[in-house]
């Protein structure tokens, strides 16, 4: 521990007026997981890219694994295991061939690759499943494969470019486990996400970013933190009366108050010098003398949606089609 | 190991890969061995009719001309398939291994000789029904054949950076149509070049589409005295001035493709 095993510091990617990379810098420790978390177009899959050799930006520095990345890809590639946004499986090869096929040419030798090919198979039970083609596989198959590809080389870092995107709630939490028991082995991670349940579940440290910028960096604890205290939450009868609701809110609270108009939600961060009980009572009192009808209310320690809504003023998936992390966040919007 | 076993190495195990496929989804093939086939039938039989060729046999004329067509349109199945790779992600994968920069060109190209090979047998055979016999010796044929798919194999260095640059199969293949019907059309493949109007014909006897396959007829013995090469250098050395287009264009799209592998997933 303590050692940098991949370090960015700089970094600016642009395509044409869109920067997409705008001086962003990061550090991962040895045998961490570093979660980049971030909604679409935030610059996660093209800091990834600069990453794994395959884009070159345009001004920065970065090393991964102690080499110059932008001097040496070819030893930096040696060196790591990507795995994609879209599963990058060959349909028409059997899932051993696939893997076969990468450990030869990550030049293991024969008998080697082949070997490590089986292992792969058992250790992400597609064992009964290998020698049909990955064609016949599911999504979450091919995603499992696709991981298994990017270690075949039993790389020093890994790259996880949105591993669970796409993927069906039970996949996903499949996916999960295997990750768990993965980054409990000691490998140096990078997972980008728009999911802030998964960077919360498997990330050791947690870099926030927006435009191609970092905003906000720490464990999940500390950036919780920084948002202030606990979150209360009111609901509405009527959702004529959310207005007022929202300037009773912000009142009692700190920064913006957040509102789902579906669930005719509105809630708030509390200062965290304050008991957030206290401040609920207050605002039910004052909610109280005009006369607006609460259904519901609660208490609720804040999620890295609170976090990402703080930090960006927007939610952290309301980009996504199928967001579908499982918060409420999705359907929040900020006045 | 060294470099250069490695870089060959690579390209052995991406080839493999890619025949692989072929075998997987055999479609590929019955596809584009049925086309040439059908055209075979259609120009032997239909235009054939027409078509007068003084001293030769119709029918031996066209094969020279056919196969030319044919292994050029093999060629863009480079491009196609590279392209599909592209839009998949596995070119993303490729190119972050420690592999040789060159070996999924070289594997690919290479594969598609293979694909070439196969469908000039084909339509061999298909010829050798209609009538089409090879009149020269067994070495002059065989060379004829070397010559058909070193000329496909420079076309698919072509096509390689063609599917690198617009990255959709199905592009790939309407844009390299558009290109590929006047180039084999414009040349002496189905008719005699000597009353094709002035410009055209000038074009036509330059074309190392005709090149290559006046020098196919030659080699295969499919000439007459009495229909002599037209009196233009290219075309009274085709053996020498098709081995120069095709040492042209690879030295050109070789460097090209490769540069344009590198580069390609960078969006």
């Amino acid at each position: 521990m303590g050692t940098t095993t991949v370090s960015a510091e700089g970094l600016v990617k642009r395509y044409g007026e869109v920067r997409a990379l705008d001086g962003l810098d990061l550090e991962i420790p040895e045998g961490t997981v570093l979660g980049l978390l971030g909604p679409n177009g935030a610059g996660k899959t093209t800091c990834v890219r600069v990453l794994t050799t395959l884009l070159r930006p345009d001004a920065g520095r970065v090393f991964v694994a102690g080499i110059d990345v932008l001097r040496e890809p070819q030893r930096v590639r040696e060196r790591i295991g990507v795995s994609g946004q879209t599963a990058a499986v060959d349909e028409n090869l059997t899932g051993y061939e696939n893997l076969d096929m990468i450990g030869r040419l990550y030049h293991l030798g024969r008998a080697a690759a082949k070997a490590r090919a089986r292992e792969l198979l058992a250790q992400f039970r597609l064992d009964d499943a290998g020698d049909r083609t990955a064609k016949t596989y599911s999504g979450g198959m091919r995603r499992r494969l696709d991981l298994a590809g990017a270690l075949v080389a039993r790389p020093q870092v890994l790259f996880l470019d949105e591993p669970t995107t796409g993927l069906d709630p039970r996949s996903r939490t499949e996916m999960w486990a295997t990750l768990s028991d993965l980054v409990a082995g000691g490998t140096t991670v990078l997972l980008t996400t728009q999911y802030l349940e998964e960077a919360d579940r498997l990330a050791d440290s947690i870099v926030v970013v927006d435009h191609g910028k970092v905003i906000a960096q720490g464990t999940a604890d500390q950036l919780k933190a920084q948002v202030g205290g606990e979150v209360i939450e009111v609901v509405v009868a009527d959702a004529v009366r959310i207005p007022d609701t929202v300037t009773v809110l912000t009142d009692v609270g700190r920064g913006e108050a957040a509102i789902d108009d579906h669930t005719r939600r509105v809630s708030v961060s509390v200062d965290g010098s304050r008991p957030a009980a206290s401040a609920l009572i207050d605002a039910l009192r004052r909610l109280d003398e005009q006369g607006v009808a609460v259904l519901d209310v609660g208490v609720r320690r804040p999620t890295l949606d609170d976090v990402f809504l703080q930090l960006t003023g927007h939610a952290a998936e309301e980009a996504v089609v199928n967001g579908e992390a499982g918060t409420t966040a999705g359907k929040e919007r900020v006045r | 190991m060294s470099t250069l076993t490695q870089n060959v190495g690579d390209g052995v195990t991406i080839t493999k890969r890619n025949l692989l496929k072929i075998y997987r989804v055999p479609d590929v093939l019955v596809f584009s061995t049925l086309s040439p086939i059908m055209f075979v039938l259609l120009f032997a039989y239909i235009f054939g009719s027409a078509i007068e060729v003084p001293g030769v046999n119709y029918r031996e004329f066209l094969m020279a001309g056919i196969f030319v067509q044919t292994v050029i349109f093999g060629a863009t199945w480079t491009g196609a398939s590279l392209a599909e790779d592209l839009q998949k992600g596995i070119i993303d994968r490729f190119r972050s291994l420690p592999m040789s920069r060159s070996a999924v060109l070289i594997g690919r190209t290479t594969a598609d000789v293979g694909i070439n090979i196969v469908t000039f047998v084909v339509m061999a055979l298909t010829g050798l029904i209609v009538g089409w016999r090879i009149r020269g010796s067994a070495l002059d044929a065989l060379f004829a054949v070397l010559l058909l798919l070193a000329f496909a194999y420079s076309i698919s260095w072509v096509m390689a950076v063609v599917g690198l640059l617009v990255r959709t199969p199905e592009v790939v293949n309407n844009a390299s149509f558009i290109v590929i019907f006047p180039l084999t059309f414009i040349a002496n493949t189905f008719v005699p070049t000597g009353n094709l109007p002035g410009p055209i014909k000038w074009f036509a006897e330059r074309n190392p589409v005709s090149s290559v396959t006046q020098a196919a007829r030659e080699l295969f013995g499919n000439t007459s005295p009495s229909y002599p090469a037209p009196d233009v250098w290219a075309m009274q050395h085709p053996v020498t001035y098709s081995l120069i287009w095709i040492a042209v264009i690879l030295v050109i799209f070789i460097p090209l493709a490769i540069a344009q592998y590198r580069r390609a997933a960078a969006r």
